[in-house]
């Protein structure tokens, strides 16, 4: 049996990276006493997929994963199972059975959408620079020693301000194209328009799948 | 003091240029965050090393489950931080906090610190510095929370003694309610610290430093130690628990990979094996089984809690668990079919250790570890570990044979009156064991050797012996070097170093806390780990106060000599350490203890408790006497210290 499992992944749960998250689900999945399908060899896997690794330090609320059992079971058993087996921080927000034909998850994104949050120290001349990186023809950078171009990539952006009284700010609101050798990184883009990394905050609220 | 919330705000700011910044946030499934203000009580256990290693610490755990059970108190977790998050604290202000509840260490009741090495010294005085609390204890004043010590290196508490405000001696699952108890006696009726630090070194058990002078003589050995209140004992006596307590299960499941990934349960307290080099197994005494269908409900539970896909069976001695046949049957049956590897380190060399393997073997991956320890008759004689080259070689012939294709052997240099020779039978038998192997698996055998080096402990026979010296360690290794030249073969060893920082800390006195403190203001911490600059800073700090590190490490000790630790009793009398020591010398054996009671001094000391727990959970002869009512702190000490020859 095929499920599909939406969710989101906040608070603590940001710093644990993609391999961990891998390992988490694995013993989730055994708390919650369902029989979690292995692949066949001599080191047998969990037959568990993420649609798209989220990068450490991002929190997400719309993650996608797929995961097999042994045996059929009922959904609402599964989540009621899992979200009781789960860390704070990971909640389970749509499950559902999917063909055990469908395509790999992870071939089928084609873009995600982050919002961030930027601070008001860095917040000035932010509309410029988004208009600038908007407007540029390509953005030639280099990422672990290979050049590319960012520009297409991009293929949204907006600026708004922090809805939140008590704190200044603006929310940048982007849609990276993300499919097998063409994934935008939130963090070049910060980096493009002069934001620094480290006092930012980046949510994934939507990933973008084909058909 | 900052806020959680203000703290929570700045580590935002830092989280995501650090290395696994998974450490730092806490989070775990089976971490348990109670109602700050719901509790009077409230204690923060530190493991003085990265989280990495720390969190799958059990004796923390143990303290954990008992305090966080009370509905009075609370229970949080705090450990090192790595260099990068310790740099990016001090920058942003943020004291070292807990990671349950983010709140500063500075504003718990108690700091509970495990010292199971002494490597983890100069990392508890950081911690503290960390912490923003005085690192002395006769620096912290009302508001400061009290901080305690417990594990296996508080049997010699003193290096650490100006730090540690109260150090638990022994067992820690009784005594911390009584400390606890006392805190609270303290909160009720306003008394001052110094009054709450002299109710605590009136609980057996407990040793509070600042109520003890250490005298000298002229050639810098302890003359004697004073007693500087009334109605303190003059030795301090470790706690026991007579029946084993149930053991936890709801281990705390990390969100990162660290070293154990593992639940783990511990199938038998103590050893009757009585290896002399051997500190855990002279000072956890007695020998205290759990039964088989305890530990397969713990075990059954645990990893139902945890989910973990590893379940170990801890103890000191595996094969001597006297039930191990059965247990192996029944957990393996247990767990049939599960994806679950099941580790069941220290069994001995003999070939029923074979047959628990291979029932394990549907759940085992891995390599096979043996510790022969020394490879001499006469070496194993002085060691009192007797394996004969035989009984090795057949036990490895066998597990090659039956498939597995690494194995790791331990062996130890720097035993008492080591020669070259036994060093070199190390290399002999571990090229027979190659060759052996291959005769009986073919070319594919692997031979993992681990050599350390003999660190005379406290409370251990070998503690009237000096450490090998720098260059015959060196010359002792080039051998290993030169003779274990094989691509089968891995050869892995202490670096002298390393050995001798660890010798100094754990033989030192109450001189040894200025080194300490010293050597952490010239940067020293992470002391297990591999750092070149280590020695040099040692060396400048014994410089710096005036102390000769070959004091502690290479002097010939008078057979009277009072050592720095001898007010702390582990109940294993010292002329029966002494005796051991002179049997040791003439190459005699104790075989077991199981089958022969050697009059250690466990039984007296503690023949209520024995008597309240009769029957085969102890491995010690049963009490027949009617209950005494004198005090055993006077067996003790009626029996040191012992003459000279």
């Amino acid at each position: 049996m095929r499920i599909r499992i939406g969710f989101s992944k906040q608070g603590a749960l940001r710093y644990t990276g993609h391999l961990d998250l891998h390992n988490l689900w694995e013993r989730a999945v055994r708390r919650a006493a369902l029989p979690l399908e292995y692949s066949q060899g001599y080191h047998p896997q969990p037959k568990i997929q993420f649609a798209s690794a989220l990068p450490l330090g991002f929190a997400s609320c719309a993650e996608v994963m797929d995961l097999w059992l042994k045996e059929e079971r009922g959904l609402e058993a599964c989540r009621a199972g899992l979200q009781a087996a789960l860390p704070d921080g990971i909640q389970i927000l749509a499950i559902e059975q999917v063909d055990e034909r469908a395509p790999a998850l992870q071939t089928q994104v084609v873009a995600a959408e982050y919002k961030i949050t930027v601070p008001a120290e860095f917040a000035s001349g932010l509309n410029e620079k988004a208009a600038a990186l908007m407007l540029a023809a390509s953005l030639p950078r280099e990422r672990r020693g290979k050049t590319y171009d960012l520009r297409p990539l991009v293929e949204s952006l907006c600026l708004s301000p922090l809805p939140l009284e008590d704190e200044a700010g603006v929310l940048i609101f982007l849609r990276l194209a993300s499919r097998e050798g063409a994934t935008g990184r939130p963090e070049e883009v910060l980096d493009q328009m002069g934001i620094p990394a480290d006092p930012v905050r980046i949510e994934r609220t939507r990933l973008i799948f084909q058909g | 003091m900052l806020t959680p919330e203000q703290i929570e705000t700045r580590l935002e700011r830092i989280l995501s240029s650090v290395q696994k910044p998974a450490r730092y946030v806490g989070g775990e499934v089976n971490s348990v965050v109670k109602d700050w203000d719901s509790v009077s009580t409230r204690v923060a256990l530190i493991f003085p090393d990265i989280y990495d290693i720390g969190v799958s610490n059990v004796g923390l755990k143990i303290l954990y489950d008992q305090i966080n059970q009370r509905h009075d108190a609370l229970a949080e977790r705090a450990y090192s931080v790595w260099t990068d998050m310790e740099a990016k604290m001090r920058e942003q202000g943020i004291p070292l906090y807990a990671l349950e509840s983010k709140r500063p260490l500075g504003g718990f009741d108690i700091l509970g610190f495990s010292l199971p090495y002494e490597t983890l010294y100069t990392n508890t005085l950081n911690i503290l510095d960390l912490a923003g609390i005085p690192l002395r204890s006769a620096d912290r004043d009302e508001t400061q929370p009290l901080v305690i010590a417990g594990g296996h290196a508080c049997t010699n508490p003193e290096p650490m003694h100006a730090f540690i405000d109260a150090f638990v001696i022994g067992e820690g699952e009784e005594v911390i309610h009584e400390i606890i108890d006392a805190v609270q006696a303290r909160q009720s009726q306003s008394a001052t610290r110094a009054d709450l630090l002299l109710a605590l070194a009136k609980i057996p058990g407990v040793y509070v430093p600042r109520f003890y002078k250490t005298h000298y003589m002229d050639d810098g050995t302890v003359s004697h130690m004073e007693t500087l209140a009334d109605n303190l004992p003059a030795t301090i006596v470790k706690r026991i628990v007579g029946k084993l307590p149930p053991p936890p299960t709801k281990f705390i499941v990390p969100n990162i990979e660290v070293v154990h990934n593992r639940a783990s349960v511990e199938i038998m307290r103590g050893c009757t094996r009585g290896c002399r080099f051997c500190q855990a197994g002279m000072i956890t005494r007695p020998v205290r089984e759990r039964s088989v269908d305890d530990i397969v409900e713990a075990a059954a539970q645990a990893i139902r809690s945890s989910g973990f896909e590893e379940l170990a069976l801890l103890s000191l001695s595996s094969s001597d668990f006297t039930y191990v046949v059965e247990l192996v049957n029944k957990i393996s049956e247990k767990f049939k079919g599960q994806k679950l590897t099941i580790s069941l380190p220290s069994l001995r060399i003999e070939s029923v250790s074979i047959d628990l393997m291979d029932k394990l073997r549907e759940h085992y991956s891995g390599g096979f570890t043996l510790a022969p320890e020394a490879a001499s008759e006469r070496m194993r004689r002085t060691i009192n570990k007797f394996i004969p080259d035989e009984d090795i070689l057949n036990t490895t012939r066998e597990i090659y044979r039956r498939g597995w294709t690494t194995i790791k052997l331990y062996f130890m240099i720097g035993h008492p009156s080591e020669t070259i020779e036994d060093v070199q039978a190390i290399v002999n038998l571990c090229k027979r064991v190659i060759a052996e192997g291959r005769k009986a698996a073919g070319m594919k055998v692997k031979l993992n050797v681990g050599v350390g080096t003999l660190v005379p402990k406290p409370q251990t026979p070998f503690q009237w012996v000096s450490v090998d010296t720098r260059e015959s360690i060196l010359a002792k290794q080039q051998l290993l070097k030169d003779g274990l030249r094989d691509r089968s073969l891995k050869l892995s060893w202490t670096r002298p170093d390393d050995t001798l920082l660890e010798a100094w800390l754990a033989r030192g006195d109450r001189r040894t806390a200025e080194v300490i403190h010293a050597a952490w203001k010239r940067g020293a911490k992470f002391d297990a780990w591999e750092e070149s600059r280590k020695h040099e800073i040692w060396m400048s700090a014994f410089a710096e106060c005036g102390l000769d590190p070959a004091f502690y490490t290479h002097r010939t000790r008078r057979t009277d000599e009072i050592f720095a630790w001898d007010h702390i009793a582990t109940a294993v009398r010292k002329n029966f350490l002494f005796q051991d020591f002179r049997q040791s010398l003439e190459g005699k054996i104790r075989v077991d203890c199981r089958q022969n009671c050697y009059a250690c001094g466990i039984l007296p000391t503690f023949s209520n408790l024995r008597r309240e727990h009769p029957g085969g959970g102890w491995k010690c002869p049963d009490v027949k006497s009617p209950a005494k009512v004198s005090h055993p702190l006077s067996v003790i000490r009626g029996q040191i210290p012992v003459s000279g020859d």
